[in-house]
């Protein structure tokens, strides 16, 4: 990633403050990078390249290391979530149980067939590998809460519970 | 507490067995005049929190209040395996199971059971076989061909609290270790049980331990492989959930015997409870003095930290998780060396598998005979697997090896749900094959699945019925794996990718039979140049669907299958129950009168087959 037209300024200076005492009290910052990386996103709620550069200089390495590590591992995210994030079960046990027909099910009441995030911002949807609930499946997680044994005429319902919600 | 003795170990286990007696099958009398009566017993792994076990537990303590019961306690443990049946009650010392409990059963059961001593017979568990209620644990199909090893403390003990795990003889192996043997001693130990590494890879456990053992160098490590990466399993999480304890104790014996002082548990982020009672483990194990400095006075010391996992498959396998440990993309290495010469740091490192050291404390206190004396010739002692998919009894399943795939699915999984005929079974994840009806029978082990053209894996046992079409699982598995490529070797990089843009094609009908004879090809040629096992067992999945279901990809090839569903007009009698239950609305027509389905719009879900009462649906 080019460095010139990035910069960290406007990065949130509370979450950043917390984010640096997490990384001053490691002992090898660069072994714990991916150590590092988590709290960033659990503070953040995900990795934008600012966050990343910033990161990096703080732990002596260099941004494209970082990036490296943030695009290999799908757990990191470096675009924000909707307000919702629906996160629908693509494990071998959900799969077979036919999960696929809900994720298509989801995005077309949704109308969002190849977005990632709603125009409005309130709902994300993504696949997940297994959420360890295969005993429920196909199972869904909104944000933390877990739906399991979901059918495609239940998707409407699931999703009206958060249209409905405010905040 | 520190505990630097067995005398004082012995004398602590002694105590903490007041807590647990209720729960000893060893013990039939219980003192009238105990304060405590009943334990319930409440699963607190991930499948049965999901379907609100917490809310149960906190309902428990609400109706204890009310009914003004003191003399019931309500233990939160980890998985008992029946996952399909959660959430899951078991009250002891009466051995009894309540299934499928909701918060709202919780003041009636307790009423009906602590209170007047009855059963609650509509949470009790039915036999679907002969529909029979069943009062006792033991009884249940589910349970009566399993053998409990690994799994032996997971639902029996709080995993919270490590004198429960002291009063089942936990850290007893670990003391015995330290006061009197010698790692030599305790390698003979492993290598005589015949213990095989269950991560997959199934290398004898002694051996790796001896090799690091005799590896030169001024440090070495002590890795669990807690990455459980094939989707759908959960055998390693069930394990860390109910009993972390055993893992913890089995590390520190691992560092004695090769030499370490320095365990790592590298775990995926996606685990947050196991994670948590992990910690909670070494937390105690450090508080009691089973880990760090001069443990049982020995002069040994040992310690363990935790590394989190990111998401990455690839991680799983040992060079490539050794590479993320040390801060970098999980990218693997070329073998020789390994780990075992030169691993984290590149110094001599240990990598097991969480079940693999699980397995290792029982041994330890009932000799490697024992252990041997389960399974089969090359493969001793039980397997965890985690059955899943289209099969009744979803859950964790320990056998000893040599149980057949069909006493698995058939007996302890009670079959394939709602009638449907049995197709295949997946083991080995995204690295196996599929096993069909013909061999079902095969006693399993690691060199019997291979001959199969699957293999072992970690565990994943995934039951597929008439309904899955082979080829689309076959796909399923390719987008798996070029998701999961590290990108570093060509053939899986971009070889994977070819094959799953050749399945697509079949599978969008714009295939033909060359397609097939170049699937092939490039299968076969990925198998042999692909630089770690990710790359060369990734066709796996296709290879064995071509094999078995060779039909399944002819008629994709020449494009005789259908896509969506259709109408029989001969059948449909017009009652509209599935242009009901269309959930795109495609289906069209009066009452009464033949139903015809839009091709454009069917997404192929299956709702209405599953609908219509007079097979007037038909399948792609
Ligand atoms: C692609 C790939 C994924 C793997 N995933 C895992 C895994 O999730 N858990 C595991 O214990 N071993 C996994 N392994 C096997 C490890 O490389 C290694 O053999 C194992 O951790 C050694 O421990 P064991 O001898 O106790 O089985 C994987 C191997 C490969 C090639
Ligand atoms: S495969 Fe979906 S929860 Fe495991």
């Amino acid at each position: 990633m080019s460095n010139s037209v990035l910069s960290t300024e406007h990065l949130d200076k509370t979450k950043l403050a917390e984010l640096d005492k997490y990384i001053a009290g490691l002992e090898n910052k660069q072994e714990a990078i991916i150590h590092i990386l988590h709290r960033g996103q659990e503070i953040f709620g995900y990795l934008p390249k600012e966050l990343q550069l910033y990161i990096a200089r703080k732990a002596d390495l260099p941004a494209a290391k970082v990036n490296g590590i943030v695009s290999f591992y799908s757990f990191f995210s470096q675009e924000p979530s909707g307000q919702y994030q629906i996160s629908i079960c693509l494990g071998t046990a959900c799969f077979v149980k036919g999960a696929d027909a809900i994720i298509k099910e989801f995005r077309s009441q949704l109308d969002m067939a190849d977005k990632r995030v709603s125009d409005d911002g309130r709902f994300s949807i993504r696949d997940v590998r297994c959420v360890g609930a295969c005993g429920l499946a196909p199972v869904v997680v909104i944000n933390e809460k877990i739906y399991g044994h979901v059918g495609t005429d239940d998707v409407a319902g699931i999703i009206e519970q958060y249209r409905g919600a405010e905040g | 507490m520190r505990i630097d003795s067995l005398q004082s170990l012995a004398e602590l286990r002694e105590s903490a067995q007041q807590y647990v007696h209720l729960r000893r099958d060893d013990v039939k009398e219980h003192p009238a005049d105990a304060k405590i009566k009943h334990q319930l017993m409440v699963c607190g792994g991930t499948g049965c929190v999901a379907s609100r076990s917490d809310e149960i537990i906190e309902a428990i303590h609400k109706a204890l209040e009310e009914h003004q019961v003191d003399d019931v306690e309500v233990i939160k443990t980890g998985c008992f395996g029946f996952c399909g049946q959660g959430p899951i009650i078991k009250v002891q010392p009466d051995d009894l199971f309540y299934v499928r409990v909701q918060p709202e059963d919780v003041s009636e059961l307790i009423e009906s059971h602590v209170k007047r001593g009855e059963a609650l017979e509509r949470l009790l568990y039915v036999d679907p076989r002969n529909q029979k209620v069943v009062h006792n644990h033991h009884e249940m199909d589910f349970y009566e061909k399993q053998e409990r090893a690994a799994l032996r403390k997971c639902g029996l003990i709080d995993p919270m609290n490590i004198k429960e795990s002291i009063a089942f003889d936990g850290f007893h192996a670990l003391g015995k270790v330290l006061t009197d043997m010698t790692p030599q001693d305790v390698i003979d130990i492993i290598k005589t049980s015949g213990l095989r590494g269950r991560g997959g890879g199934g290398f004898p456990t002694g051996l790796k331990w001896e090799f690091t053992r005799k590896s030169v160098g001024d440090k070495k490590y002590v890795i669990c492989n807690a990455d459980e990466g094939d989707p759908g399993a959960f055998m390693d999480r069930s394990i860390l959930e109910g009993d972390s304890f055993s893992v913890v104790e089995a590390m520190a014996i691992c560092g004695y015997a090769v030499g370490s002082d320095h365990g790592i548990v590298y775990i995926r982020a996606e685990y947050p409870p196991a994670i948590q009672r992990l910690t909670a483990a070494m937390d105690q194990a450090r508080e009691y003095g089973f880990l760090g400095e001069n443990i049982f006075n020995s002069g040994f010391n040992f310690d363990i930290e935790i590394r989190l996992g990111a998401g990455a498959f690839v991680c799983g396998e040992e060079t490539a998780l050794i590479s993320s440990v040390e801060g970098g993309r999980g990218e693997p290495t070329r073998k020789p060396p390994f780990p075992a010469e030169s691993g984290y740091n590149g110094k001599p490192t240990v990598v097991n598998n969480v079940e693999t050291l699980a397995n290792i404390p029982d041994i330890i206190l009932n000799g490697g005979e024992w252990f041997a004396s389960m399974g089969t010739e090359k493969s001793k002692g039980t397997k965890v697997f985690a059955l899943a998919g289209k099969v009744n009894n979803i859950g964790l399943v320990e056998v000893p090896m040599g149980t057949t795939l069909r006493e698995i699915i058939f007996d302890i999984g009670g079959g394939i749900p709602g009638g449907k005929k049995f197709k295949a079974v997946q083991t080995g994840g995204p690295s196996g094959g599929v096993i069909t009806d013909r061999d079902l029978d095969t006693p399993i082990d690691y060199e019997s699945l291979k001959s199969i053209g699957s293999m072992m894996g970690s565990g994943g046992m995934i039951v597929m019925d008439e309904d899955n079409d082979m080829v689309e699982i076959a796909k399923f598995y390719l987008e798996f794996t070029t998701d999961e490529s590290c990108g570093k070797c060509t053939p899986c990089r971009i070889g994977t990718k070819r094959v799953k843009e050749l399945l697509e094609q079949l599978i969008n009908l714009e295939g033909d039979e060359e397609t097939l004879e170049k699937l092939d090809t490039l299968c076969n040629n990925i198998r042999s140049t692909a630089l770690c096992a990710l790359g060369q067992t990734a066709p796996n999945p296709v290879l064995s669907t071509m094999k078995y279901f060779p039909e399944e990809y002819m008629r994709y090839a020449r494009r005789e299958v259908k896509k969506t569903y259709s109408i029989d007009p001969e059948k449909c009698i017009g009652c509209t129950r599935c242009a009901r239950v269309c959930p795109v609305s495609c289906i069209a027509g009066e009452v009464k009168k033949p139903h015809v389905i839009d091709e454009e719009l069917c997404i192929s879900c299956g709702a209405c087959f599953d609908a219509c009462k007079f097979d007037a649906v038909l399948r792609p």
